[in-house]
């Protein structure tokens, strides 16, 4: 029963992370990945000033949605 | 593995010579493993497509051949699933094999232009959805509705083949193009390909195209609002609840984007369930109680100020919502019915399929059903996506195919899907609510003596069906509700009460639907201005350089404005049209939306002459040319029918002669006002379509003519310029498609034994 029960709370955490990363909420965590990746010396932007970057640089370079 | 042989290429790069790193795992499984994997026929596999096939043939032959009473809604998910499978499995692999030829042993822009922000390495069922939530939007679940009008076959055969034949491959090459060369937008490649003349063109065109488009997408939000204190007050709700959202992202919590996403469907929810209440009151009810010109008005000065704002505020948490909604809504929508299994009773061909003057969409089928229904089966506008952030996102080169070929498949599932929501309300219903006013007379009892008049087989509706169901649906009324939008919302409520509620929740589902189908358009009309805004601001800084500079607020303001004001006039033109406004102006949304598809086709054309495939050049050459016979059939139509119910100038001069013999009225309109209202409109529709339609064809007589160029460059041995970004070897690895094959997972496995710090290359940059 309780194996039932982590079966499908796995199964739910698993869509949730899904639909989050489909929704861009991973973005910090990839930008901070790509950061060490590639080994810039400089500190990384903090997650409130890499939101603010990502959505102002969004306002001079505006990605389309389709009907 | 980097000495590979590569049997495919056609030799107009030196990819051989891709050089690999050889302290790496291979990037790429290879070659002639792929081929074998491909052709392996286990007696498993060949039960598996034996079945996929059957079945779908077995569902078609029920959609298509049996003739009872009704048929069940289960067998257009088996036709579609099953169609989708096998195009996907054989006719994609062929567009592979011998069209795009993904080579994964190059980097991808997301690889060698990595920065962590625009360009990311993104899993590629994560950017399966990403890009699906993108493209799909509030256009297949309309066009199928209004088209259902001919019978559901016409719309089935053409979302379901169309999708595999001219759909999916517009967005697979799209990508994959955009993806070589460095995820540029179809604009940039068209005058690379083209030259300036073509390039120009298809500027122009894609501009004017984005106006229409944000036009009729608003005119359906503005049609399903009308007159419904509970839409007005729970989609204006979705306002101060997606401000909230940017507040709290920006200053309060940055970056949990689940959270506020939820937070956002909470406050969503209560507002459809507070809409009731609210329009049940009768301060509500006046306060709400708006007509389609006050919306339209309110949506406009919505548009230039959402436009203006910082993305953070509005846009983004919008964007967040709607991708919430999207995903839940599809999912559900699909549950349901798998689990209901509706029975449709609209015939397979209607009265009106051979005929050219029905109520809901005039003109022949042919070319008119298939520019109803363009988002589903062919669709321009995802050109535009295909060729922006996507491509700068694939891991891999062979990953397009899955998301570009795949993702557009699972648009056409939607559409066919909201087809099946559309048709499984009475069909008496169905004319009562999508025919015009001046039609079905605006009540209940003149909207039943109209449809029972029309002679539609086994169609007997009362006055008293009609006021039951706008009082099941929490509406005053729904006649005349056309746009699609309250149809589809009728269809879904009446599938989804027998899933979730019973008729206790039909209201609630129907302003469910409506809530969801308003928040994609009013996304799409906020992007669709900004991007409209920005073509346009460097078109002109092509002149005026000061233009070109984002930040220069004057000039931003002035040329949204002037995007603004350009569909705001062609809706307001929509809403206060007397001949129905959707019906007038729907056809010149297919028309504008599959333009665009040739014109990407077109582009796509001549680069792939350019890459030396003429042998297989009809796989692009096909869907083009029906896309270009399609489209312009149907302009020419529209400019020359003498049928007024189809030609705006014929329109246009029956009209003028009426005022000029003095009549105070005539055919629907019913004044001198609504006669002038006629003439002024069916002018601009008609010149607007003289407008696309010549771009259009100079856009397409420039690719055949970059074509023809390319292939006697070939035969002559001159080199041709290639335009794609130089080949880098690539240094990650990642599986192909949904489910990784045998070979892929032991190339995985390969690599994640790589320590994570051997695998990319250190770059300071």
């Amino acid at each position: 029963m309780s194996a039932g029960i982590a079966l499908v709370a796995n199964g739910f955490r698993g869509f949730a992370r899904y639909l989050g990363a489909v929704m861009g909420a991973d973005a910090y965590a990839k930008y901070l990945e790509h950061h060490r990746a590639a080994g810039h010396q400089e500190v990384p932007l903090s997650e409130r000033e890499f939101w603010r970057d990502r959505t102002d640089r969004q306002d001079s370079n505006p990605q389309g949605r389709c009907c | 593995m980097a000495g590979v042989p590569d049997q495919r290429n056609n030799g107009s790069r030196a990819e051989g010579g891709l050089a690999t790193d050889p302290d790496l795992p291979p990037p790429a499984v290879d070659q002639a493993l792929l081929d074998a994997e491909d052709r392996k026929w286990t007696p498993g596999k060949v039960a598996l497509w034996a079945a996929i096939a059957l079945l779908g043939g077995v569902a078609w032959f029920m959609l298509a051949i049996v003739r009872g009473e009704t048929v069940n809604a289960i067998w257009f998910v088996f036709a579609s699933v099953c169609t989708y499978l096998i195009g996907y499995r054989f006719y994609s692999k062929v567009i592979e094999r011998y069209i795009t030829k993904p080579d994964d042993r190059r980097a991808t822009p997301a690889e060698y232009k990595a920065d962590g922000k625009d360009y990311v390495r993104t899993d590629r069922n994560v950017l399966f959805g990403h890009h699906f939530a993108a493209i799909a939007g509030a256009g297949p679940l309309v066009g199928p509705v209004i088209a259902a009008q001919m019978g559901y076959l016409p719309g089935t055969i053409w979302i379901i083949i169309g999708v595999v034949l001219a759909g999916a491959v517009q967005d697979y090459l799209v990508l994959f193009f955009s993806m070589r060369r460095g995820g540029r937008s179809l604009g940039q490649m068209a005058r690379e390909e083209l030259g300036v003349i073509g390039g120009t063109a298809a500027l122009i065109a894609t501009l004017l195209i984005m106006v229409i488009i944000v036009a009729i997408l608003a005119l359906v939000v503005v049609n399903a609002l009308g007159e419904s204190p509970w839409g007005v007050f729970s989609v204006g709700m979705t306002i101060p609840i997606a401000l909230f959202m940017g507040v709290y992202l920006r200053y309060l919590r940055p970056g949990k984007v689940m959270e506020v996403s939820i937070i956002g469907f909470v406050l969503l929810m209560a507002a459809i369930i507070g809409g009731g209440a609210v329009a049940g009151t009768e301060w509500g009810a006046a306060f709400f109680h708006l007509d389609k010109v006050t919306i339209a008005w309110g949506l406009l000065i919505y548009g230039f100020i959402a436009a203006i704002l910082p993305v953070w505020l509005l846009l983004a948490p919008r964007d967040y919502l709607s991708t919430f909604m999207k995903i839940g809504v599809i999912v559900m929508l699909a549950l349901a019915i798998i689990v209901v299994r509706p029975e449709i009773t609209v015939p397979a061909f209607s009265e009106f399929a051979s005929r050219e003057n029905g109520p809901v969409l005039s003109g022949a089928l042919f070319p008119f059903l298939f520019v109803t229904i363009a988002c589903g089966a062919l669709s321009g506008f995802h050109a535009l996506i295909s060729s922006g952030t996507t491509p700068k996102l694939i891991e891999k080169e062979r990953q397009t195919r899955f998301i570009g070929y795949g993702g557009m498949l699972m648009e056409s599932f939607v559409a066919i899907m909201a087809l099946v929501a559309a048709i499984s309300i009475d069909r008496g219903i169905y004319f009562a609510m999508n025919a015009p006013t001046a039609l079905t007379g605006g009540t209940v009892e003149t909207a039943a003596q109209w449809v029972n008049s029309l002679g539609l087989a086994g169609v007997n509706i009362t006055p008293d069906v009609l006021a039951q169901t706008a009082k099941d649906v929490g509406e005053q009324s729904i006649v005349s509700r056309s746009g699609g939008a309250p149809t589809l919302a009728v269809g879904l409520a009446h599938i989804m009460q027998q899933f979730i509620g019973g008729t206790a929740m039909m209201a609630f589902w129907y302003h469910f639907a409506i809530m969801f189908e308003a928040l994609f358009i009013l996304t799409a009309v906020d992007a669709g201005t900004r991007v409209a805004r920005f073509m346009l601001q460097d078109s002109i800084g092509n002149f005026v350089p000061k233009f070109k500079e984002a930040s220069w607020r004057p000039g931003a303001w002035l040329c949204t404005a002037v995007m603004v004001a350009a569909w705001g006039a062609v809706l307001l033109m929509g809403v206060t049209d007397p001949l129905g406004g959707i019906n007038t102006l729907f056809p010149l949304f297919g028309i504008a939306n599959q333009l665009l598809a040739a014109i990407a086709l077109a582009v796509c054309l001549a680069i792939v002459a350019k890459r030396g495939t003429f042998k297989y050049l009809w796989i692009v050459a096909l869907p083009l040319a029906f896309a270009a016979v399609v489209t312009i059939t149907a302009s020419y139509q529209k400019i020359f029918s003498s049928t007024p119910a189809v030609g705006y100038f014929a329109n246009n001069a029956a009209f003028s002669k009426a005022l000029a013999d003095g009549k105070k009225e005539f055919g629907t309109a019913k004044s001198v006002a609504a006669m002038e209202a006629v003439v002024r409109n069916t002018a601009i529709q008609g010149w607007l379509s003289v407008i696309f339609v010549v771009l259009s064809i100079i856009v397409i007589v420039t690719a055949v003519l970059a074509t023809v160029k390319a292939f006697r460059d070939r035969s002559a041995g001159t080199a041709t310029t290639d335009n794609e970004d130089p080949a880098l070897p690539s240094r990650v690895f990642a599986p192909a498609g949904l489910v990784p094959t045998t070979a892929e997972r032991e190339l995985a496995t390969e690599w994640g034994k790589v320590p994570a710090d051997a695998r990319l290359e250190r770059a300071g940059h």
